[in-house]
């Protein structure tokens, strides 16, 4: 009997204690994707199997101009990110005084929700919001400068800018910052020994050593701004059209499950691609493998 | 190559005095060791010299030039570091080639220097390989090989050893050494290792609690410490030390007492207390016959316990509550618990004033 039991814990233990895993993963992550692949690929009308919504968001040039912008918003945002939290990860790394308060308060929107955020951003940028009163109080606008609206789209996409790069920069800087904390310090100061001047130590020895950071980072920040949204949705509605905010006007508007399917399909398989693109471009071949 | 010289350096972190008032002038070529327990000061010393660290008080001099609050890159040094630094995203190649490239050496050159080193060093299969696919000894050789290329004025290596194993230690502590004596390269070398402190240097510098205790050859420093802390510190097993009180000539530790030679009379005047040393190869069984050139001083105590080495034996003989060490060939054989008569070398023999112990013999 001892021996019996000893074997059924030894073969079926393990599978056992992955059972309440896998069931979560499949009641939250598989059944969703594979419900929406079938509804993708599904007639709205019919129910047969076909392409149909494909090529019904295909000839609508909402979907083209959602590809645009959501690209466009990724392509401003993303640089302007990185480059602002490797500045300010470089900044931080000479301690000085209240270098850690400047850390504390670099991190604070890191804890706000896109749509908080957003509303933020909307109560100062708005017509009669802080900046537009401030500025003209101090005499320096005569009427007040316009972010909202669909004769100002630019505007309205330097509003969600501002907002994505104040809302989720602090994101990049943490992964950035504790790759930029990995390297030791006898590697720096062997290239303070050896001439090397500050830009060259950059260059040279800090930018190749946090690639690892940096491709995490980038993987991470790319994918979410394949799913922009809330920003998006409350600061432009749909003059700015996106993709996820097409795939909720397409379920929750148009009532139309099908096309929405498809919609996030494609926003799968878009940062799929991304990454796996990062992955090749940015691979540290020096690393072990 | 330059000669060194440092003046009066001090260098406090907080409260902490890591660098107390030190001084000390190095010779065009010379290897200088710093050696000392960790916490000493000799690797802030050591930094102090390559710029990472800037003191707060004194001067540092390259030759003539003051070189004290120059940036590392104006002072033609180069540095090995104890965990190497060799930098894990380049190839053996650019690591050795890094410093020359930053220096806009034509490329040919300084494919001609890296082959030189690289083969000076053995290393020249390996060129093409990333840190990750090294051992320990090989980065190790990379980091030296990245530091001679430029042909420094000053070579500093902070406990370059200190991460191999035992045999490999052995192996480059010389390998060093030969090839500082082929480039004649000023050279300090920071170790907490005395053997390797010993069998390397030209000069060391014995250092506790940010100060040099003695600057000497490694046969003035074992042969003449100057004070308790290096008579301490050099030799293993470690010099025996017991205390004793002086009347005349003679010294009373209170278990036994030592007849010193007359001529000791105006030497030990006016000490009352004080800490006689002898190291445990001074110490020989008369049994064994006293070997010639010694001037013996006889005592009797009891085996107390034996420590076999192989090679050497350490006994470890007790009179009344001063322990002895003693050292003999392994082929001398000596029970546990028996009586043994040993003869104390007196030229040999170090005394130390108590209060400053500093070596009065």
């Amino acid at each position: 009997m001892r021996g019996k039991n000893k074997i059924f814990y030894h073969n079926f233990l393990p599978y056992l204690l992955l059972l309440p895993t896998g069931i979560y993963m499949g009641v939250f992550i598989g059944y969703p994707i594979l419900e929406t692949i079938r509804l993708a690929f599904t007639h709205p009308y019919t129910g047969e199997i076909s392409l149909y919504n494909f090529q019904r968001l295909s000839r609508d040039f909402h979907f083209w101009n959602a590809l645009k912008y959501t690209f466009l918003l990724a392509g401003i945002v993303i640089p302007i990110q990185v480059t602002l939290a490797l500045g300010v990860s470089l900044l931080l790394l000479r301690r000085f005084k209240g270098s850690n308060m400047v850390l504390y308060i670099f991190l604070i929107p890191l804890t706000i929700s896109d749509v908080a955020a957003a509303l933020i951003w909307y109560n100062i940028l708005t017509g009669n919001g802080y900046l537009n009163r401030i500025l003209i109080n101090l005499g320096l606008l005569k009427s007040p400068l316009h972010f909202f609206g669909y004769q100002y789209r630019s505007m309205e996409i330097l509003a969600i800018v501002i907002t994505e790069v104040w809302r989720a920069t602090a994101i990049v800087f943490v992964i950035i910052f504790a790759g930029l904390q990995m390297i030791g310090k006898e590697y720096l100061e062997a290239a303070d020994v050896f001439g090397a001047s500050t830009y060259q130590k950059f260059r040279y020895i800090i930018l190749p050593m946090i690639k690892p950071s940096l491709q995490t980072a980038l993987i991470i920040r790319t994918l979410f701004a394949m799913q922009i949204f809330g920003v998006v949705w409350i600061l432009a509605g749909r003059d700015i059209p996106i993709l996820a905010g097409e795939t909720y006007y397409w379920q929750i508007e148009l009532k139309n499950p099908n096309v929405a399917a498809a919609y996030s399909l494609i926003i799968a398989c878009i940062s799929i691609f991304l990454g796996f693109l990062y992955i090749k471009l940015l691979k540290p071949e020096y690393l072990e493998r | 190559m330059v000669s060194v010289r440092l003046e009066n350096l001090v260098k406090r972190f907080g409260k902490v005095t890591a660098v107390d008032h030190i001084s000390l002038a190095i010779k065009n070529g010379e290897f200088v060791v710093l050696l000392g327990p960790s916490g000493c000061g000799k690797t802030t010393t050591l930094r102090l010299i390559s710029g990472l660290e800037l003191p707060d008080e004194g001067r540092i001099y390259f030759d003539d030039s003051d070189v004290t609050y120059l940036p590392p890159k104006e002072r033609n040094i180069s540095m090995v570091f104890q965990s190497y630094a060799v930098w894990p995203h380049m190839t053996v190649y650019d690591n050795i080639a890094f410093p020359m490239r930053i220096k806009k050496v034509p490329e040919d050159e300084i494919k001609r220097k890296v082959k030189w080193a690289a083969e000076l060093l053995r290393i020249g299969e390996l060129l093409d390989r990333y840190p990750h696919q090294l051992s320990g000894g090989q980065k190790q050789r990379v980091a030296v090989a990245r530091a001679i290329v430029v042909e420094p004025a000053v070579l500093l290596m902070d406990e370059p050893l200190s991460n191999l194993d035992a045999l490999l230690r052995m192996l480059m502590r010389s390998e060093i050494k030969k090839l500082q004596r082929r480039l004649k390269v000023t050279t300090i070398y920071v170790t907490h290792d005395q053997v390797e402190a010993m069998v390397m240097a030209d000069r060391v510098a014995v250092m506790n609690k940010g100060r040099i205790m003695q600057i000497g050859t490694t046969e003035e420093i074992y042969n003449k410490p100057a004070n308790l802390f290096v008579a301490g510190f050099i030799g293993s097993p470690r010099m025996n030390f017991f205390e004793a009180s002086v009347s005349d000539t003679i010294l009373d530790t209170g278990y036994f007492k030592m007849k010193l030679p007359e001529e000791m009379k105006q030497v030990l005047e006016g000490y009352e207390t004080v800490i006689v040393g002898i190291r445990p190869e001074d110490i020989h069984p008369v049994e064994r016959g006293i070997p010639p050139g010694v001037k013996p001083i006889e005592l009797e105590g009891r085996v107390d316990f034996i420590e076999p080495l192989g090679s050497d034996t350490i006994i470890h003989l007790k009179i009344g509550e001063i322990l002895l060490l003693v050292k003999v060939p392994g082929s001398y054989i000596v029970e546990m618990g028996r009586k043994l008569k040993v003869a104390l070398d007196f030229n040999k023999l170090h005394i130390f004033d108590k209060k400053t112990e500093k070596a009065i013999l």
